[in-house]
């Protein structure tokens, strides 16, 4: 074959996963000058990953980030296949053979877990599990949430904590003409939860919420926000880290503690309680979570190395509800590596290794290859960095059908596949539920519903 | 509330920025960076990347930098948007030293 013809063979890339860095990827994908035809497989019906299931319902504007992957996803070279699981309906190993390269972009689905005494009495939950559930993530539309008892825990104080937070703390009223599925908004209507206690591992200077989001919660109708003085107290290495010019987020935050520090004893309103240097040491209570008994930590170490570490101090909050949000993880794929400790997987650069060993063909971007870090546009940067790799290897000489090959081999097996257009018809059909209610849609949270709609 | 490029950006021009923004806000001429505020979706991910922190929310403004409001509104509204990121300028490493990053 000539140099010319194999310029003019496409080549031929599968996503696996559509949030939003499987779409960075595939921007870049189009944009580099090389003939790319690329397959996007999602296990959902509906795209878009974190966007759509993880961002508040009250941050509708992060949500615009859905206008730039509906416009890559028309392009004529990109395919969006919905409702196909890879691992199950197709394997990795298999989409290696169609394809000249596959990129993983699951993103991290799963919870860190806190392997505590008490840890399986009723009433302990991950944040993944509530966001998802408030957001109408079909995976935890059966979940329950007992939101009559007075206070609540939050564990974990990074944005994740914070919206969870901020959804058990906003007044109704703020909350109904959003997004939010309508099975929770009837559950937050009824919430008895007047305390939230946001409980960091170690101190206010460490706390990884963005300034932006920490404003937010000192700012709620109805809601104070506190913090006990004694707690802000800083230790010297501390007070060294935020003089670093890079660290002026953290320096934002600790000014807000302060005022939290301040903020005089209200009744008859919800209050949010910001804690430091605790760590969870056990869940109480005989049916049900009743109360979490705490270590408190001391803080060792030198500057921006800081450790907790545990004195022999305990304190207990009683609680009827608590979310930790301590981080997610990867979870595996069967034919692929897997780092069990954090959570990814193995890569050098977004080409996925085993050991030494780059793989051929397959890659990885977004959460999977860095751990869950960062903000939706992080993602733009790593998998333009992923995808230059994968061009660099990519080699158009290899034939190869793409979904020629892929569309036989899902039909045969009887997958029901979705495609972009008909996902835009399951957007509409939400977008039409949510007029009557005043909402920018009312989702559909079993994928029999969505489906239904294509019928 | 959009986020806004100040005068830290000039004689460096980083773009660090670019590739990190979700929406594709930022345009640019030869000098400097500016956001669009109507395109803006204020997710924060563009101030801890850019050397010289140029970037600010703008409600952690200093007063000072109060103008650079109505500057990144006009320029974004005539200059076209940068889409990827470039080479920064020659004068960038010495104007981050003399900045003190």
């Amino acid at each position: 074959m000539s140099g010319k013809d194999a310029s003019r063979q496409k080549l031929h890339i599968a996503i696996v996963g559509s949030g939003p860095s499987g779409f960075y990827a595939a921007e870049a994908l189009l944009r580099s000058g090389r003939n790319v035809s690329i397959d996007m497989i999602e296990r959902l019906p509906t795209p878009y990953g974190l966007v759509r299931s993880g961002v508040a319902p009250d941050h509708p504007k992060l949500k615009q980030a859905i206008a730039v992957y509906a416009g890559i996803a028309r392009d004529e070279n990109f395919n969006f296949l919905g409702n196909v699981t890879a691992g199950r309906d197709i394997s990795v190993g298999e989409l290696q053979q169609t394809h000249h390269a596959v990129l993983l972009a699951c993103g991290a689905h799963e919870d860190r877990t806190l392997t505590i005494p008490g840890g399986g009495l009723p009433g302990n939950h991950s944040a993944t599990e509530f966001v998802g559930w408030y957001n109408g993530h079909p995976d935890f539309r059966e979940r329950t949430f007992d939101l009559s008892h007075k206070a609540a825990v939050v564990i974990g104080q990074g944005n994740v904590a914070a919206d969870v937070c901020r959804i058990l703390a906003k007044p109704f009223d703020e909350l109904r003409d959003s997004d939010i599925a309508e099975h929770a908004l009837e559950v937050l209507a009824e919430s008895k939860i007047q305390e939230i206690h946001v409980v960091g591992r170690r101190g206010p200077a460490h706390a990884k919420f963005t300034a932006k989001e920490l404003r937010e919660l000192g700012g709620i109708a109805d809601v104070t926000a506190h913090a006990k003085p004694e707690e802000c107290v800083l230790n010297e290495e501390s007070r060294l880290e935020l003089e670093d010019r890079a660290n002026f987020n953290a320096v934002k935050n600790l000014e807000m503690f302060g005022a939290f520090a301040k903020q005089v004893e209200t009744r008859g309103q919800r209050r949010i309680r910001f804690r430091f240097c605790l760590s969870p040491a056990a869940l109480v209570g005989r049916d049900r979570v009743e109360a979490i008994s705490f270590v408190r930590n001391r803080l060792e170490g030198p500057p921006f190395s800081q450790k907790a570490s545990a004195t022999d101090q305990t304190e207990t909050i009683s609680c009827g509800l608590v979310l930790r949000s301590i981080g997610y993880r990867g979870v595996p794929l069967d034919g692929v590596p897997f780092d069990g400790l954090r959570g990814v997987v193995p890569n050098v650069a977004g080409r996925i290794v085993d050991g030494e060993k780059p793989l051929r063909g397959l890659y990885v971007t977004g959460w999977l290859k860095r751990g869950p870090t960062g903000i939706i546009g992080t993602n733009r940067a790593d998998s333009i960095e992923t995808v230059e790799n994968l061009l660099a290897d990519a080699s158009e000489q290899e034939a190869k059908s793409g979904a020629d090959a892929l569309l036989p081999l899902l039909e045969a097996r009887r997958v029901r596949w979705v495609s972009f257009a008909e996902w835009l018809k399951i957007d509409a059909a939400e977008i039409e539920r949510g007029k009557d209610k005043g909402k920018p849609r009312e989702k559909f949270t079993r994928i029999d519903e969505m489906l239904n709609v294509l019928e | 509330m959009p986020h806004i490029v100040t005068d830290n950006c000039q004689r460096c021009r980083f773009t660090e920025c670019v590739d990190h923004c979700p929406v594709q806000c930022f345009h640019a001429d030869d000098e400097q960076l500016y956001i669009n505020p109507d395109v803006c979706v204020d997710c924060g991910a563009c101030i801890p990347v850019c050397p010289v922190q140029a970037i600010y929310d703008v409600v952690d403004m200093p007063d000072d930098k109060e103008p650079w409001v109505a500057v990144n509104k006009e320029r974004a509204s005539t200059l076209p948007i940068i889409g990827a990121k470039q080479d920064p300028l020659p004068t960038a490493e010495a104007r981050q030293a003399e900045l003190g990053f």
